[in-house]
């Protein structure tokens, strides 16, 4: 097992390591003159030296991307050209609102989710079956963010329940904040929630045909007792590894969601940043999500290790 | 599947027929609701919404479907290839490339690439059809490797027959299902995808219309001109479903057949 | 009373009749064997009696347990019953248990289940049952999982689980098909101790007559849904009073008729320029020299060499045109990776394999053609061996690629159809698929493939273990005759020593990797001396001495 961890651990180096290159090379080094493409065509030389001497332009890309990773390392993610401020501090106000909304996405996802497939997998072709499958059906068409629009539409502007967007920030209070996050959830988790039921509910359906359902009818349990002593968890672990993909499809879709609410997001750093053309900020914080979505997989492969017992010794 | 072939009528005849042109202004008839003369309305510059729905179905799917070509085009022999050199350098390299491009957030990259790259269909293709590879050659590489096994194909090795030519007359013609309909799959993810990155205003750049792009337009004016966030929604919704359901359906109609011997 | 009595049994799902007006019976303590051959509907019978049928089952007549009435209990009882009282043993060791939980658990849940006992209680018992199956706690603690057990062990904790309450009923649904010749008579014997011991009944099905004889007092024969002969074993064996019931015991111990081969006398060739011919023998067709198999392991020091797995251990032999040789042996004894070697599917790591005079383990792919053009194999899985999407012409012609010259599409057609007719079959075949035809059907296409290029020699692995006992003897009478014909050599793999009597002439034995025995068929079976022959002889389920056994009981 411990040579299992150390395996998963280099390759989470490697992984880091490639990502970082290869996001380095789409940013900088594509566009030719990172300076020229940050500032347009329409730069004055001098701007444009003074730019270039700032990016440390003149120096090879190697020595800047060396530059880069350490600087990262040491939590010096560059200065950020549009604010002026240090892309850590930009980053650090922003996770404030990110994360939470990652989780709560995450969290809605997983209670729609699973009881879903499970009730879904366990009365096979009964009403409640067929309608839960209706229901992922649409949910998996859902582009979210048309989603989230409709939602500020009906609960936003119609009824004013909730805000339609922005974010008051956490120190007006708890619920506050959450109430501003809710509606941004709801449109992330719903299509996810659909692609993991149906994905729970297959598992489940797997499980219930394996042998040793059978062995347990045998030796007396009801078929309750079999579906949570035996097949619920057994299905559930498969559907951990799509639990921690659907956690970069979150990061993904929290782009475009955080655009539609005027959330200070993360993803709207970036986006702007892409807009703006920041390379700077643009390159430390991509970088910085692709290490969560990295990370994140390498605790689900983790998991993996504690729950399903074959991998822990080989025979 | 009705609903699938509506969609794709429909895409269709886009090709031909218009009832205005898309582009055509009728200022003064801006933001109109449901008419006789405009069947779903009008927008902000007095555009007809529905011909703009039929032609968007055209970037939509055209978009997504070379995307899905591109993925099976590259993936389908990346697969193939790494199956039938199992355990070498080869498909350890295929595979950590896999795993690593899946680490990427899609749409991330996707945004990314069209940034840098400029907007635009092409490059849209380009952005989708990279992460449409890594999961076909991933499912040919899978599917392929349990075939492997196969007694039929320890016959053909038996027979004689090189690891290219196996993979060629056995491997694939038995994987043509799954690759249906993981396409169909791809092709629906795709859409949504397109959909996405005209919202965010780096599809098809005006004045050809996207469903994604009429709905980031519809968002300031949801309170005056519901129907403008409507349409387009419900198409790219209906278009997805029916793909899906299209994908359902002909998984159930492939596997049985083969599956049902004696 | 009966224990079990079954009466006027049907049973359909959907609009399929499964079982017509079964009567059975089974008093307490007595064995009673269900043989059967594939669809005859003992499987069906048995889940009938726990109820653990599909939904859209309809079952009528009368199943008594114990005086409860079965078909009309309600789900609470029969999960009383269930485990408790009544047992089941299924046929996959290996999947019939939960990956994830240990043995202990999966053996105490049924304790706590049915008697509520506590935690403790109920772990003490289960190390009690699984000592008794012959895991004790000291080499098998509670804490084992599935995985770290191979097929027989598994057997053993399903075994443990159904027994662990003392089940007035144990059902065995083909306990052993999966499993060795050896395991198997371990499995057996363990049933039969725990019967003894406990006065437990016991259906043991299976498709096997000879290990049915063996192990049963009664004993009921199934065919198409209908019992077609029911009593007490040694009689009915002997007297063979149904049609049926003589089919399937000639067919358990069926020899096809063949000359015995005879090594070409070097008397019989004229010597050159008069010279005495000193007992020189043509060159044997295959000579298998000092053949080992490594197969790497995990690394288990970053330095150094990693440890290897000799799967074959400097094994020799030598096959002779037109010869027929068996090579027998345990599961994991290395026949298989012999046999893929000797067809060239996989490298030696040592040795040579010199087939008509030329080392194959030294031949690059291109330069194997002639070979292999004189040399096929026939698998054991009808079912895998063919690529459902070709046609049978393509399927059977396969090997035709092999040829020099390619045959024109007409050629070709005529060779299959010469290949179909060869086997058996008909040249009209050569349109359909594969999935139309039946599992002995499918068993002669792969026989046809395999001659169409008219090889020396075919390698057969396992080639008629997964054929029901008629159709078996069918494909062994008609390897027979193509041997006659043909004159084509035979490499016979299996661990079924009464397939080996049939059809071979001699017999190498392997263990671990080794071969340990060799010589004359009849002789290894009559006076083994090796550890592992005598194993494998002792073992092997032999019908008539069953019977001969029985009647000695009796009478």
């Amino acid at each position: 097992m411990i040579s299992y961890i150390a395996g998963r651990l280099a390759s989470l180096v490697i992984s880091l390591l490639v990502a970082s290159i290869v996001i380095f090379v789409v940013i900088e080094v594509v566009p030719g003159d990172p300076a020229q493409f940050m500032l347009g065509l329409n730069a004055q030389p001098d701007t444009l030296a003074a730019l270039r001497e700032q990016l440390g332009l003149d120096q090879p890309a190697f020595a800047r991307y060396v530059a880069w990773i350490l600087g990262m390392l040491q939590g010096d993610f560059g200065i950020s050209y549009t604010y002026r401020t240090p892309v850590s501090e930009l980053v650090l106000q922003r996770i404030g609102v990110s994360l939470p909304l990652a989780a709560l996405s995450l969290l809605l996802t997983v209670v729609i989710a699973f009881p879903a497939g499970i009730v879904s997998a366990a009365r096979r072709n009964s009403m409640a079956d067929v309608s839960i499958m209706g229901a992922t059906q649409l949910g998996i068409a859902l582009p979210n963010f048309w989603f989230a629009i409709i939602l500020v539409w009906i609960f936003a502007v119609t009824l004013r329940w909730f805000p339609a967007g922005g974010f008051p920030g956490w120190d007006k209070g708890f619920w506050l904040g959450m109430k501003g996050l809710l509606l941004p959830a709801i449109a992330l988790a719903l299509p996810q929630a659909s692609i993991l039921a149906r994905i729970t509910r297959s598992s489940l359906l797997d499980t219930l045909n394996e042998d040793y359902m059978r062995t347990a009818r045998a030796k007396g349990l009801t078929r309750r007792q079999a579906l949570w002593g035996h097949a619920v968890r057994n299905a559930l672990i498969p559907v951990l590894t799509i639990v921690g993909l659907q956690f970069a499809f979150l990061l993904a879709g929290a782009i475009i969601i955080e655009n539609v609410f005027y959330l200070p997001g993360l993803g709207r750093l970036i986006f702007q940043g892409i807009t703006q053309r920041d390379l700077i900020t643009v390159k430390s914080v991509v970088m910085l999500l692709v290490f969560a979505v990295i990370f994140v997989n390498f605790l689900v492969d983790l998991a993996y290790v504690a729950v399903d017992p074959r991998l822990r010794r080989r025979a | 599947m009705a609903l699938t072939a509506l969609i794709i009528v429909a895409a269709l005849v886009s090709f031909v027929w218009t009832p205005y042109h898309f582009a055509a202004q009728d200022i003064p008839n801006k933001l109109q609701g449901l008419s006789a003369d405009h069947w779903f309305g009008t927008d902000q510059y007095g555009r007809d919404v529905f011909s703009q729905i039929l032609v968007g179905a055209r970037t939509s799917m055209g978009v997504a479907l070379v995307a899905v070509g591109v993925g099976i085009g590259l993936g389908v022999p990346l697969g193939l290839f790494a199956a039938a050199m199992r355990g070498s350098l080869v498909d350890e390299i295929v595979m950590r490339g896999n795993d690593l491009i899946f680490a990427f957030p899609a749409l991330l990259i996707a945004i990314l690439i069209t940034s840098v790259f400029g907007p635009g269909a092409i490059n849209a293709i380009i952005a989708i059809g990279i992460f449409n590879v890594p999961v076909f050659a991933r499912l040919t590489r899978g599917a392929a490797l349990s075939l492997w096994t196969r007694e039929f194909i320890l016959a053909a090795r038996a027979a004689g027959k090189g690891r290219a030519r196996i993979s060629f007359e056995h491997i694939l013609p038995n994987i043509t299902n799954l690759l249906i309909v993981q396409g169909t799959i791809q092709f629906s993810l795709g859409i949504l995808a397109e959909a996405a990155l005209a919202y965010v205003g780096l599809g098809a750049q005006p004045p050809i219309p996207s469903w994604g792009k009429m709905l980031a337009d519809a968002q300031t004016l949801v309170a005056l001109a519901p129907h403008l966030a409507i349409f387009p929604g419900v198409a790219i919704i209906l278009t997805v479903l029916g793909l899906n359901l299209l994908g359902d359906g002909l998984r159930d109609v492939l596997d049985p057949r083969l599956r049902r011997e004696r | 009373m009966s224990l079990l009595e079954i009466e006027n049994l049907s049973l359909s799902i959907g609009r399929l009749p499964i079982l017509k007006s079964v009567d059975l019976e089974i008093a307490a303590g007595e064995v009673l064997g269900l043989v059967g051959e594939s669809g005859s509907g003992k499987s069906m019978t048995a889940l009938t009696v726990m109820q653990l049928l599909p939904i859209a089952a309809r079952a009528s007549g009368r199943v008594t347990f114990d005086g409860i009435d079965i078909l009309s209990a309600s789900e609470e009882t029969m999960n009383r019953l269930r485990g408790d009282d009544m047992g089941m043993v299924f046929q996959e060791p290996m999947t019939a248990l939960n990956p994830v939980k240990t043995i202990g658990e999966q053996v105490a849940e049924g304790i706590r289940l049915h008697t509520g006992a506590g935690r403790a209680e109920a772990e003490e018992r289960a190390r009690r049952i699984l000592d008794r199956v012959g895991l004790p706690e000291s080499k098998f603690p509670l804490t084992r999982f599935p995985h770290e057990l191979s097929g027989g062990q598994r057997q053993r904790v399903v075994i443990a689980i159904a027994c662990a309450l003392k089940p007035k009923l144990l059902i065995a649904d083909e306990p052993t098909t999966a499993l060795d010749v050896v395991l198997q008579k371990q499995i057996l014997e363990l049933l039969r101790s725990l019967v003894e011991e406990d006065r437990m009944g016991l259906l043991l099905i299976s498709h096997d007559l000879a290990v049915v004889a063996d192990m049963a007092d009664r004993i009921a024969i199934m065919r198409y849904g209908e019992i077609v002969e029911t009593g007490e074993t040694a009689r009915t064996l002997s007297e063979q009073v149904h049609p049926y019931t003589r089919q399937l015991a000639e067919a358990s111990v069926h020899v096809p008729e063949r000359r015995r081969f005879v090594a070409p006398a070097a008397a019989s060739r004229p010597s050159p320029a008069g010279m005495p011919s000193q007992g020189e023998s043509p060159p044997p067709l295959l000579e298998v020299r000092d053949v080992s198999k490594d197969y790497p392991l995990r690394r288990t020091a970053l330095f150094g060499p990693s440890p290897k797995f000799r799967a074959v251990d400097r094994v020799s032999f030598t096959l002779a045109a037109g010869q027929s040789k068996a090579l027998v042996g345990r599961s994991g004894c290395g026949k298989s990776t012999l046999a893929r070697m000797i067809l060239a599917l996989d490298r030696v790591t040592e040795g040579a394999i010199v087939f008509e005079g030329d080392d194959l383990a030294r031949r690059s792919e291109h330069e194997l053609r002639t070979a292999r053009r004189h040399m096929q194999v026939v698998f054991q899985d009808p079912y895998g061996s063919f690529n459902p999407r070709h046609t049978v012409e393509r399927l059977v012609s396969e090997p035709l690629h092999l040829a020099d010259r390619k045959p024109t599409r007409a050629e070709r057609r005529d060779m299959v159809a010469a290949a179909l007719e060869e086997v058996g079959l008909s040249p009209s075949d050569m349109d359909k698929y594969p999935h139309e035809f039946s599992g002995g059907q499918r068993q002669r296409l792969s026989i046809a493939r395999a001659i169409i290029t008219r090889p020396k020699l075919i390698v057969a692995d396992e080639p008629v273990s997964a054929l029901d006992v008629s159709i078996r003897a069918q494909i062994l009478d008609l390897f027979a005759d193509l041997n006659q014909r043909l004159g084509v050599a035979y490499l016979f793999i299996t661990h079924d020593l009464t397939v080996a009597r049939a059809i071979t002439d001699e017999v190498l034995v392997m263990h671990d990797g080794r071969l340990v025995e060799e010589g004359d068929t009849q002789r290894v079976f009559d006076d083994p001396r090796s550890e592992a022959a005598k194993a494998l002889v002792a073992a092997a389920p032999d019908l008539e001495r069953a019977i001969a056994h029985r009647l000695a009981k009796v009478g």
